[in-house]
């Protein structure tokens, strides 16, 4: 059965193209994707990503077991930061990418991507072997992604937490549109700044209307899972499911720098191993020479027209008017600068590979 | 949604205006909206003859492409020059400025075959 958000009905109400995705009922557009991206990039956006997961790891043994499952270094948190990380499988590709809040020294709340919510309870439970208490309050918690320039301007006027000078990646937890218990963190997926809200569902209405109504002098507007994929895929972050995956390296898909040696985790020693030996392949964003939109799946080609890769990603990029991809390699062909040649319908269409964020 | 009386249509969602030897082709209202946000057309068949139902061009949205189909055999004679710099003019008029190609018909009594604007409009209302 199809899932739907508490906000369902307001997005058909609003006008909204719906899509099922990863099991829900989403909004993928509202007024059209360029519109709705150059909001985001310019002035305020709201997004419904309520289809996210969330779980809660509580306990004594919560920093171990976290330490265990992912790839990055939770030891670093503080109360009130958040960190980026994925969960690495036993045999080289990833579980999941995820975010990992640190409420209190024994408290760490996870944010897990829709389409991997069983898949990642069930691996960490398994990982589970000294009684953290585990919960997963996913069906229970609304999400709402608050981005753009103007998104501390709209959402200071609806609470006492400090958002304008909150950091990157830091959450605070207060009253928020007069709801008790809300989690505001400065994140995002889009390169364009802003919060993202959680609530509980029964409260998602009242939080959606207090925030369209303070941003309406901003020209706030909803956001559809559309303009979400194309402002992701200008800053160059990976969408699990077409960037990395089960089968993808982490390392090939450049989650290097949230992959820390310095202590144990899951398939560490593997990974350890692919980074000695050197990567065979490497993700790499690139930009169209010749007109045509690459799409996931088609063929990177180099100029004989061998087969050197896969496209993963691609768009026409909304703000740069350019179609814009990512995709894995061989390595020699990896470099700033490297032609490559999408197959497009069959024909190699030149592209150049470039150093994401597309769009600075 | 409009669908004009003065048109054919494809269950693939192309009308097709004749006059005389000659038509122009575009996609429908219902087309464009479920695309979105039209930013390509491509269209490589010019100066070819594309049978029917065959793909004479695709059509790239940001999010989707998809193919173009022939209504009827015919030989592509010019792609709309204007949707080239301003392919949102599919979306916002693709019964008028966002026509897609001009073609010379091999047999106009083919259009015939296709569906009136009610019959077509019966298919995406379901």
């Amino acid at each position: 059965m199809i899932k739907n958000t508490a906000l369902t009905d307001l997005h058909i109400a609003l006008g909204a193209k719906m899509v099922p995705f990863a099991g829900f009922n989403m909004p993928v557009q509202y007024s059209g994707i360029n519109d709705e991206h150059e909001t985001v990039r310019k002035a305020v956006g709201v997004f419904d990503v309520s289809h996210m997961g969330e779980f809660i790891l509580k306990g004594s043994g919560a920093l171990d077991l976290i330490q265990r499952v992912s790839s990055n270094d939770a030891s670093r948190l503080t109360d009130g930061k958040v960190q980026y990380a994925y969960l690495p499988n036993e045999a080289g590709g990833v579980v999941d990418d995820l975010l990992i809040y640190r409420i209190d020294e024994e408290t760490y709340f996870l944010v897990v991507n829709a389409s991997n919510i069983e898949k990642d309870w069930d691996w960490i439970s398994k990982y589970n072997t000294n009684g953290v208490t585990m919960k997963n309050i996913s069906d229970e918690t609304s999400l709402f992604a608050v981005q753009g320039p103007k998104s501390a301007d709209v959402l200071d006027s609806l609470t006492d937490m400090d958002l304008a000078t909150m950091s990157y990646y830091s959450f605070a937890k207060g009253s928020f549109a007069g709801v008790d218990n809300v989690l505001v963190s400065a994140t995002g997926y889009t390169g364009a700044g802003g919060f993202e809200v959680y609530v509980a569902n029964k409260d998602a209405r009242k939080v959606w209307d207090a925030i369209f109504e303070a941003g309406a002098p901003h020209g706030i507007k909803p956001i559809g899972l559309g303009a979400r994929d194309t402002l992701r895929l200008e800053m160059g972050f990976c969408l699990y499911g077409n960037d990395i995956d089960d089968t993808t390296s982490p390392l090939e898909a450049g989650l290097g720098w949230v992959t820390k040696f310095t202590k144990d985790f899951v398939n560490a020693e593997g990974l350890k191993k692919q980074k000695e030996a050197g990567l065979e392949n490497k993700l790499v964003g690139f930009e169209m020479v010749e007109r045509g939109i690459p799409r996931q799946g088609y063929a990177i080609q180099d100029g004989n027209g061998n087969v050197i890769g896969r496209v993963t990603s691609g768009t026409q990029s909304p703000t740069l008017k350019k179609s814009i991809g990512m995709g894995y390699v061989a390595l020699a062909h990896a470099k700033e600068g490297t032609e490559l040649y999408i197959a497009i319908r069959n024909n190699p269409v030149k592209a150049v590979v470039v150093k994401p964020p597309f769009v600075k | 949604m409009t669908f004009p009386k003065d048109l054919k249509y494809t269950k693939d969602h192309e009308w097709i205006r004749v006059s005389g030897e000659e038509a122009i082709i575009g996609i429908t209202d219902f087309a464009q909206r479920e695309l979105g946000d039209i930013v390509f057309i491509d269209v490589d068949t010019v100066g070819n003859e594309v049978a029917q139902d065959e793909v004479f061009g695709t059509v790239e949205a940001v999010k989707t492409v998809s193919d173009l189909f022939m209504p009827v055999t015919a030989t592509v004679l010019e792609v709309n020059e204007k949707i080239d710099g301003s392919p949102e003019l599919v979306n916002q008029d693709p019964y008028g400025e966002g026509w897609l190609v001009r073609v010379k018909l091999d047999n106009p009594a083919d259009v015939e075959g296709l569906l009136s604007a009610a019959d077509y409009e019966a298919q995406v209302a379901v």
